[in-house]
């Protein structure tokens, strides 16, 4: 590569975080531009391997949610074409897309994550499991919080305050995945850590004004409140990061990813996922992390890409 | 250190505050891809339309008119426009004089003006239950209390809106007005009775009721008959709204209203607020269609092709949905109107829609009090013949699997899984 690198935004595809993937895609596309990058913005479909073998891109910039584009497919391909990408790899992807694995990965590494049960479609067309699905309640205790086992931006996802719910919010959830995940639900503050690089940003603080931070007050500036860093003791603070740090090294995550934690009344943090390739939109925590830590948004953008490059340096 | 991701919110007024985004909306942008039948979209098909004869007679009009068409024009609409439509009107049975209508940008224009002249926060409105989608957005604009009216195969049910009415009057209140589409209703696919039209007139009076009537679809009845508008009617109680979108072309952007005088009057000074006047340009290309081109046979046209693809569709239906699944039979417009069993959420299922990739738009929006959870509309109006076959038969998948896992996740707590195929609710 000589000059200017020519980068590839990929965002768009078919998932159904097509829309916010598009919003990250035109602001990381924006930003690079001004940045001085060569920069093209690239809706994936069918023809992507073409597009990009034939553009001459000296790096990816993945801006792709959902299916697909964090779940270690576009990762395989983009390795197969042997062009740099921000971002995890394709077992880190696979491994924190699939929230079940990588649950169990991250409290193998002694990471405290909720109690949890997970059941599959096929558990209640093959095996029958809809007769063990009252004893949920019991073990976990309610409210619950029933989520898809793949997929981000809170689709699918509900809680339901008695065992009488649960059905509904089960079928609900296998809209969205094969598998939902039933969680014992964890009171306390949501808080977001960014790690870029090797650097955990400062935690945010995730404060709906409606009180659940669902598709619409994730989307919808102005309908939460964020304060970064977190109102919460240094110590616990310093805990919310070292968790972001050694969550993404239980599962191999690089450059970029978000741990999403909910900090409870003793000031425990307790892990619910990492997201790998985290939302770049005017309403996403990750910006909103960076721009705490003095990085405005198009150098986030520089950062990243510079990470991607320097790996096959 | 606070981030503020919208530093404008405290200077929003009142009505913005319900505006979101949307999971639903978001689902629509991957609904868009050509991978995927959409029945969401209630869209013309233009494929029919005479494009020739349109190039020809725009092409005329900036040649002979141009410092017309590209001038401001006046509020109300051209008076030539709006003669055209005093014409188009009367071959759907509706009276009307040049000088009663406001020309409108599109019929949505229309429902956002009515809304705006009448609504304040809080005032109750009437609504067949569904209704229009847009007209919700144009109602919650203005903070309006909706109260829908159910529907059976003949339309808005007339016991029912008595019920609503004795129910305002022991609250103490009224109800602004009565929004209704009487012919092919959106989207439930059914018309009102002769009867209740004559029943609902009755009403109007008995209850001093103003009747907004949105006619979008009165010309594309599939047997070509027109039924009698209740403007007809009750003139003085009943404000008209047509539209060119369905009949010529949306793209145009052209719709109108018929108002009593005084209403009128307030309409055409609302929409100087609002953006002056209509496009000349498009006014003038309404006129020289309606006057210079067979434009019955257009409207006859989109009545076959329409008869045709809600024929396929409704075949498709019966072949392949689960017994379980209801829907409404239309004799014309765009739509087809599903109520699935209770516990599906079709919401939800629109995710698995879409990877399954068939779109229709959940039944949630039609309603302003959070109801319609167990159905959903289908277009039929817009996708060819094939795509409609295939369409129907992904989504008919997918409700059989569906049912199955509900049956499966329930066990014997199953919701009441029972046909619904005999129920009221079609025509």
């Amino acid at each position: 590569m000589s000059g200017t690198p020519r980068v590839a935004v990929l965002s768009g595809g078919m998932s159904l975080e097509r829309d916010v993937s598009l919003r990250s895609g035109t602001r990381v596309t924006t930003a690079l531009a001004e940045q001085g990058y060569d920069v093209e913005r690239i809706d994936v479909d069918a023809g992507l391997v073409t597009t990009l073998e034939r553009g001459g891109f000296d790096v990816a910039v993945l801006a792709l949610h959902g299916a697909a584009g964090e779940d270690g497919t576009i990762q395989s391909v983009l390795e197969l074409l042997h062009l740099p990408f921000t971002g995890s790899d394709v077992l880190a992807s696979s491994l924190a897309w699939n929230k079940p694995i990588a649950q169990g990965l991250y409290a193998r590494a002694g990471i405290a994550v909720p109690e949890r049960i997970t059941l599959s479609q096929q558990a209640f067309r093959e095996l029958g499991a809809s007769a063990v699905v009252d004893r949920i309640a019991p073990l976990l205790d309610t409210p619950l919080v029933v989520k898809p086992v793949t997929g981000g931006s809170s689709l699918g996802l509900s809680i339901v305050a008695s065992a009488a719910e649960l059905p509904g919010a089960i079928v609900g959830a296998l809209s969205y995945a094969d598998a939902v995940l039933v969680e014992r639900f964890i009171a306390g503050t949501e808080v977001a850590v960014t790690v870029l690089g090797d650097r955990a940003l400062p935690p945010v603080e995730i404060s709906p004004k409606d009180g659940r931070y669902d598709f619409s007050a994730r989307y919808t500036a102005g309908a939460t409140e964020f304060h970064a860093p977190a109102r919460l003791d240094p110590p616990v603070l310093a805990a919310c990061e070292q968790v972001a740090l050694d969550a993404g090294a239980a599962i191999g995550a690089r450059h970029l990813w978000r741990a999403d934690m909910i900090v409870d009344a003793t000031g425990a943090p307790w892990l619910l996922e990492i997201d790998t390739c985290p939302g770049m939109t005017d309403t996403s925590l990750a910006p909103l992390a960076a721009e705490a830590a003095g990085l405005a948004f198009p150098d986030l953008c520089r950062t990243l890409v510079e990470l991607a490059l320097d790996r096959t340096a | 250190m606070r981030l503020d991701t919208d530093p404008y919110l405290s200077r929003y007024a009142d009505r913005v505050t319900g505006l979101a985004a949307s999971e639903i909306r978001a689902l629509f942008s991957v609904a868009e891809r050509p991978e995927i039948v959409s029945f969401a979209g209630g869209m013309p098909d233009l494929s029919v339309m005479d494009l020739d004869a349109v190039a020809d007679l725009t092409a005329s009009i900036i040649r002979d008119q141009g410092t017309v068409a590209l001038q401001y024009g006046g509020g109300q609409g051209r008076p030539q426009m709006r003669e055209a439509l005093v014409d188009l009107m009367a071959y759907a049975g509706v009276p009307a004089t040049a000088d009663e209508l406001v020309v409108t940008v599109g019929g949505q224009q229309a429902l956002e003006l009515i809304a705006k002249c009448f609504i304040d926060p809080g005032d109750v409105v009437i609504a067949e239950g569904p209704t229009y989608v847009g007209a919700v957005a144009a109602m919650n604009s203005h903070q309006a209390d909706v109260r829908h009216v159910p529907m059976d195969g003949d339309g808005m049910r007339m016991d029912l809106l008595e019920d609503t009415l004795a129910q305002l009057a022991r609250e103490g209140r009224r109800a602004k007005y009565v929004y209704t589409i009487p012919n092919h209703q959106n989207p439930g696919g059914v018309s009102l009775s002769e009867a209740r039209r004559v029943r609902l007139a009755e009403l109007a009076v008995e209850h001093d009721l103003l009747v907004i009537e949105d006619d979008a679809y009165g010309l594309l009845g599939f047997d070509g008959e027109v039924a009698t508008s209740l403007r007809t009617l009750i003139p003085d109680r009943v404000v008209y709204l047509g539209t060119m979108s369905k009949t010529f072309s949306p793209g145009v952007r052209s719709g109108w209203i018929a108002a009593p005088t005084p209403v009128r009057e307030k309409l055409v000074l609302l929409r100087e607020a609002a953006d002056l006047c209509p496009s000349n340009l498009t006014q003038l290309m309404i006129e020289r269609w309606l006057t210079t081109q067979p434009w019955q046979e257009q409207v006859k046209r989109y009545r076959a092709l329409y008869q045709h693809k809600a024929a396929v569709m409704l075949d498709a239906l019966a072949d392949e949905m689960p017994v379980e699944v209801d829907w409404t039979r239309p004799r014309g417009g765009f739509f087809v109107w599903l109520t699935v069993p209770t516990g599906i959420d079709t919401s939800a299922l629109l995710a698995k829609a879409i990877g399954r990739r068939v779109a229709y738009v959940p039944g949630r929006g039609f309603y302003d009090d959070g109801s319609g959870g167990d159905q959903l509309r289908l277009c039929f109006s817009f996708p060819p013949t094939d795509r409609i076959r295939e369409g129907v038969s992904r989504l008919a998948e997918l409700l059989h699997d569906e049912l199955g896992l509900l049956r499966a996740v329930y066990g014997d707590g199953a919701p009441e899984l029972a046909g619904r195929r005999d129920e009221a609710g079609r025509s």
